[in-house]
This record gives C-alpha cells, sequence and structure tokens, in this order.
C-alpha cells in the first residue's frame, strides 16, 4: 500500500529523518515509536505531504503523493488539535468531513451510532464548540473523523495521549478489530509500548530519523522494546 | 513581595507578542499612538482659547465641565471594549506561598498604570496649565484636577465591576444616547446640571475629598470582591457560551461548494473578530454619508468614484486580505483532507462577490444624491467583482501569518504583514487612477464606463483567473502550512 523510497527530510543541513527503504502492506496495522525528536510526526507529515521531502518520496496506494493529490480520497488523518476546526460543534465537523467525502448525513450518523461506547455520551448533542472541549474529549471527534468515508489508509499520532483509560481501552478494540478486517492499513505512533504491542502486527523503532528494528509482533516484542527504550 | 510582582509586570510588557511584531507594524502602530498622543495633547492646549471664542460669555472651565459626563461615558466604553481585566495573570501565582490578599492588592493597584487611566490626564494637564497661565486660582485648579483624578480612578474600578457584562453595555450606551438627545432637543438641561456639579469641583476645593473617597471605596468593593474569588474556577476561568446550531441548508443550492461555504459562514458569524469585520462593513455604509453630503462635491468628482469602490468592496478588502489566514489554525487539515484546492478558493471568490453585491443593493439609496451616484457604484461593484476579487485572493497565497481566531477583535494586528499594507494600494489606488486619467482625457461617462468595463472583462475570464490563483495555491503551500503552524507571528 505505501512505499518509501530514499526518503530524508533535512532542516538545516540536519538530518531529521532519513529512510531508504520501508514498504508497508494493505491491511497491516503499523506502529511507529521512538523517543521525542525521532522523526515520527515528520514522517506523518511527510506521507501527508504537509512538509516537502529534502529527496525521495513516498507513494501511497501507487500514488507519489508530493506529485497528485489522488491519495487524499483514501486517506484520512488525525495529527493534532490543529486537524480539528474549533468553532464548529462535534456534529458539525462530522457532517462537514462527511461532505468532502462524499458520505451523506445519513451515513455519517450510521457510523457514528457504532462510536457510542467510545464517546461515552461526551460528544454528540453537547451543544459545545470545538474549542470548548477538554483535549481528551477533542482526541475522540479527532479519531472518529477519521474513520469516516470508508478510507482505506488512516493514520494517527498517538491516539492513545490524553484519552481516559475506558477510552484508551475502547480504542484498542477499534483498532485491533479494524486491522481483523484486512482492508483498512492503520498507521500509529504512540509512546505506550504496551497499547502498540497489543494492537500492531509490525512496529517499527525510529532513533534519531532512521529504522533501527522493525519487529514482527510476538510475545516477546514488549521485552525486546522494553530493554531497546532503557537508558 | 511587590518588588517581584513588579519585576513580573516588566517582563510581561517588554515579553509581549506585540513587541515582537515586524518592524512595519510597529511603525505603523506607534505612529498611529504619537498622532493620537498629540492630538490630545493639542486638545488640552487649546481647549480653553477654543472655548472662549465659541461661548465668549461662559467661563471655559464651567463649559469643560458640562461635558466631562461624555467623557466619562465614552471612555467608559473605550474601556470596556479594550481594557483588559488584569486577574488572568494571576493563575501561575495562586500555588505559591503568597498571600491572597496581598495578590488581590498588587492586581488591583498595578490597574492603575493602565493607559486607560491616561487618556483623560494627557488632555487635563495641558488644560490646566493654561488655566494657571491664564491667572486662575492654583488651589481651586489643582484641586479639581485631582477631582478629576479620582474620577477617573472611580471609573477605572467601575469598569472591573461591570466586568463585560452585556446589560451594562447597553446601559452606557443608553446614557450617553439620553444624555445627547435631552440636551439637542432641550427638554431638561441635564448637561448643565451635570456641570454644575462638576464645577463644584473647582469652587469648592474641599469637595475635592468626594471623589477621592469614591475611587478609594470602588478600590474596596473591588478588593472584596476579587479576594473572595481568586479560585481556578470561578472568576479567572473564561466561560463558555452555549452552542448555536445552524444548519444553513440554503447553502446546498451552490452545489459542490456548499461545504465551504457554510463553513465560511459559520466562521465568521462564530468568531468575534469576522463577526466585527461584518459590523464595520455596515458602519463604513454610513461613513459614505460624510462624502455626500460634502460641501464641493458634485455627484460626478472622483472622491464618489472612491467611495463607490470603497463601500462595496469594504468587506472585501477586510475579510479578503487575510484569506486563508482566516482558516490558518487547521490549514494542515485542509491540505491533508479530500478538498480540492480550486472549490476551496471558488467558495472564498462566491463569499466576496456575494459581500459586493450586499454592499451595493445597501447602497441604492444613495441615489438620492444623484442618479450619477447609482451608477457610480453600480461600475464600481463590477469594477471589484471582475478585478479586486481576484487580486485580493491571489495576494492570499503570500499570506503565510497564523491568525488566531478565538482572540479578541479591537486593534488585534495578528496575521497583518506587508502584504495586507500594500495590497490596499492597487485596490483602491488603480481603479481612481484610471478613472481620474480617462476622466481629464474623455469625459466622466466614458471614464465610468471604463471602470465598468474592466469589471466585466474580468467577470468573463473568472475562471482563468481561478485556475492561475489555484496554482499559486499549490506553489505556496509548503510554506503556508509552516507559517500558519507559527503563534505569535
Amino acid at each position: 500500500m505505501i512505499t518509501v523510497q530514499n526518503l530524508t527530510k533535512k532542516y538545516n543541513n540536519k538530518h531529521v529523518l532519513s529512510i531508504t527503504h520501508l514498504q508497508i502492506e494493505k491491511g497491516q496495522s503499523f506502529g511507529l515509536v521512538g523517543n521525542n525528536g525521532a522523526g515520527k510526526t515528520t514522517f506523518f507529515s511527510l506521507l501527508l505531504d504537509l512538509i516537502k521531502p529534502s529527496s525521495g518520496f513516498i507513494i501511497n496506494g501507487g500514488v507519489r503523493v508530493d506529485e497528485s493529490e489522488a491519495w487524499k480520497p483514501f486517506t484520512s488523518s488525525f495529527i493534532d488539535e490543529s486537524f480539528l476546526i474549533g468553532y464548529l460543534t462535534p456534529e458539525e465537523y462530522f457532517y462537514f468531513l462527511g461532505d468532502l467525502r462524499h458520505q451523506n448525513k445519513a451515513d455519517v450518523d450510521a457510523l457514528l451510532s457504532t462510536f457510542n461506547d467510545f464517546f461515552n455520551g461526551e460528544i454528540l448533542g453537547q451543544k459545545k464548540y470545538l474549542r470548548s472541549l477538554s483535549k481528551g474529549n477533542q482526541k475522540k471527534v479527532g479519531i472518529v473523523a477519521s474513520f469516516i468515508g470508508k478510507p482505506e489508509v488512516v493514520i494517527l499520532d498517538e491516539p492513545f495521549a490524553n484519552l481516559d483509560p475506558s477510552t484508551q481501552i475502547r480504542l484498542k478494540e477499534i483498532i485491533t478489530a479494524l486491522a481483523k478486517q484486512k482492508e483498512v492499513t492503520v498507521l500509529m505512533s504512540s509512546h505506550d509500548l504496551i497499547h502498540l504491542t497489543e494492537v500492531c502486527e509490525r512496529i517499527v523503532v525510529l532513533n534519531q530519523g532512521e529504522i533501527v528494528k522493525d519487529i514482527k509482533t510476538s510475545a516477546k516484542t514488549l521485552k525486546e522494546l522494553e530493554q531497546f527504550f532503557t537508558p | 513581595m511587590f518588588k517581584h510582582f513588579l519585576n513580573l509586570k516588566i517582563k510581561s510588557f517588554f515579553r509581549a507578542s506585540a513587541l515582537g511584531k515586524s518592524l512595519i507594524i510597529k511603525t505603523v502602530m506607534i505612529f498611529f499612538g504619537v498622532y493620537l498622543l498629540l492630538v490630545m495633547v493639542g486638545l488640552g492646549v487649546f481647549l480653553y482659547t477654543l472655548l472662549k471664542t465659541e461661548f465668549p460669555n461662559v467661563d471655559p472651565v464651567l463649559k469643560v465641565n458640562e461635558y466631562i459626563m461624555y467623557w466619562l461615558f465614552i471612555e467608559l466604553l473605550l474601556r470596556y471594549f479594550l481594557q483588559k481585566l488584569p486577574v488572568m495573570n494571576v493563575k501561575p501565582l495562586l500555588m505559591l506561598p503568597i498571600k491572597k490578599s496581598v495578590i488581590t492588592h498588587f492586581v488591583l493597584s498595578s490597574s492603575i498604570f493602565s493607559i486607560y487611566n491616561f487618556l483623560a490626564l494627557f488632555v487635563c494637564i495641558p488644560f490646566c496649565v493654561v488655566l494657571l497661565f491664564k491667572g486662575y486660582p492654583a488651589l481651586h485648579v489643582i484641586s479639581w484636577f485631582f477631582g478629576i483624578l479620582g474620577i477617573i480612578i472611580t471609573t477605572n474600578y467601575i469598569n472591573f465591576i461591570i466586568n463585560k457584562s452585556d446589560k451594562m453595555l447597553a446601559l452606557i450606551v443608553f446614557f450617553i444616547a439620553a444624555l445627547y438627545s435631552l440636551s439637542y432637543l432641550e427638554i431638561f438641561p441635564l448637561r448643565q446640571y451635570l456641570g454644575k456639579l462638576f464645577y463644584g469641583l473647582y469652587q469648592y476645593p474641599i469637595l475635592v475629598l468626594v471623589p477621592i473617597l469614591t475611587a478609594i471605596g470602588a478600590y474596596y468593593v473591588n478588593y472584596n470582591f476579587l479576594c473572595k474569588r481568586i479560585f481556578l474556577d470561578q472568576s479567572l476561568e473564561e466561560t463558555t457560551k452555549e452552542a448555536e446550531v445552524s444548519e444553513l441548508l440554503w447553502t446546498k443550492k451552490f452545489g459542490d461548494i456548499a461545504p465551504f461555504l457554510q463553513l465560511d459562514l459559520k466562521m465568521i458569524w462564530r468568531n468575534k473578530r469576522t463577526k466585527t469585520q461584518v459590523f464595520i462593513s455596515f458602519a463604513m455604509l454610513f461613513y459614505a454619508l460624510y462624502f455626500y453630503t460634502m460641501d464641493g462635491v458634485g455627484p460626478t468628482s472622483t472622491v464618489i468614484v472612491f467611495v463607490g469602490i470603497f463601500i462595496t468592496g469594504i468587506f472585501m478588502s477586510n475579510f479578503g486580505q487575510f484569506i486563508p489566514a482566516w482558516d490558518s489554525t487547521y490549514y494542515s487539515m485542509m491540505m491533508a483532507q479530500n478538498i480540492p484546492l480550486r472549490k476551496y478558493i471558488a467558495s472564498k471568490a462566491l463569499l466576496i462577490s456575494a459581500s459586493i453585491v450586499a454592499m451595493f443593493l445597501f447602497a441604492i439609496p444613495y441615489v438620492y444624491f444623484g442618479w450619477q451616484v447609482l451608477v457610480i457604484n453600480f461600475c464600481c461593484a463590477l469594477y471589484n467583482l471582475g478585478v479586486n476579487t481576484p487580486l485580493i485572493l491571489a495576494s492570499g497565497a503570500l499570506n503565510k501569518k497564523r491568525i488566531d481566531l478565538d482572540k479578541s477583535a479591537f486593534a488585534n494586528m495578528q496575521g497583518a504583514g506587508a502584504v495586507q499594507f500594500l495590497i490596499v494600494l492597487p485596490l483602491f489606488g488603480m481603479p481612481i487612477l484610471i478613472f481620474l486619467l480617462f476622466k481629464l482625457v474623455l469625459s466622466f461617462n466614458l471614464a465610468i464606463a471604463v471602470i465598468g468595463l474592466l469589471g466585466i472583462i474580468g467577470i468573463s475570464f473568472k475562471n482563468q483567473l481561478l485556475d492561475v490563483i489555484t496554482k499559486r495555491y499549490q506553489q505556496n503551500k509548503y510554506e503556508m502550512i509552516a507559517g500558519f503552524k507559527e503563534e505569535n507571528s
């Protein structure tokens, strides 16, 4: 689904990301882990064509992302709060994204009804603008919004951060269910090694912009990761 | 303890993001600041002579006192909109080992150095100096001055008690209107009575104690109020309003661009700064009256053409010059979403065009000042639609400054850069130059026809122009995303 080739990103002659080759299969649930400054968000931003690569390229579903916009219809993402529109209510935001992805109101409503547990009654019908929701609830909105319109690639940057324990567990269930269908490729990053090993089939460790580990998740993975990150 | 507080205050002033603004904005702001200062000091110096020539039989001091009430209400209005309540800065101090009473005293006493307390003094001090030179008794003049000072400080604290309540705002506006209409319609000489009241401060120096005591009283009312409420969840927390939900179904008529149009309309209506732009546009409609009724301005003069371009294009220039920075807080989402850039721009173009048509329709009654006015406004609207709209959208591709929509609207220069200052010149200057040239060489009729024709040409090439603009946005995409991410730019 996604191919990365000789990708580098430099700021002031300093390499922040350098990936020679990376192949992500369709339907794989892919986890990215690394300390601050390892290049996780930079990688996702490059994948979404929000920053320009210094060299190399990324192909998403057969489309070079920095040359064509044809990857946008089947790719959706939630990186941070800057993906939310503060002056809309959650419902309006969902419908707006639905409009962009050619889903009518009924389609969006049907999708939202499957997330009632996840929302825990704190999102819909609250008569609040997104800007006055708490950080955790904003995150819930952003994550669910990225599932609108049957995307083939979903990119989530640190989806577990700021969520309360119940919601974290529900999110794990949601992502595991998605991964089982083998139709949606989920890419996510996290600082929580336990969550990541539970949800992802494959985990890649970034360190100072380079891939240092590429693991197919097994029972030993958590130990291996903990060992790697122990200073 | 106060020394630490003072230190914090000084740092917060010098490290404020306002001071880090670009040179051009700083220069413009300093220029306006100095200009205002000079106007006020000048008013203070010449007030005496002015009143003496205008009302030779009345003591100027009495006349000044008659107008103090107006000044106070208008100052209160100004404070209501502009003066920040100082409580917001105390949050980080709450968990430190400092007594709440000390914090409160500091917050309240430091508010005395607010610029709004000095406004009146810029007029008052020169006026009093002039009075002393004219031989007015020093004791009376000085006590009057301190009386006024006491009243100003009282206003300062009353403003905190009002605390941005909308009802009080309505009341203030009502009082100004009542005061004005009572004296204008000569129903009841309230102004004169109030004038005598304030004149008392001058006549009987001992009365100076009254405003000083009210100032101290207002301070303690505030102190008691605040001291009990310095908790995170009470006065320090910003209140959230309930969301007004609207579906704007009528926008569906516009097909593909409907979602963007809905988004823009919601943005304008739900954010202070954009909402103000709408109100300013309507206010400017009335400002045009000033030009139409000016002496020596015929219905075919160049000034009227400027007014035509200005009133039909006021929303276009005010709103348009910050496109797409209005969307800056979520611009990276827009760029990662399934959004064809051309539709995004087309929706902005539609919004601006609608505003031009609306402003033209609102300005139709000005046909009262001559049929030419209607023709001029029509041709100017065409010009704005065909030439200025694409121009201002194209300039948007150079926009790289973030705008945080939830910041206040008044005197907010966030998002303004050199582009915004420079774009106004061709926007309003070009059509005037073209008109002048053709009017001098040919005639009024032909000149205004040329303006209209240019507009029609622009409108007929709309699609091609939008394509070019879209390309420019695409070329500058990465820089725009990076620029909009920078806070405090």
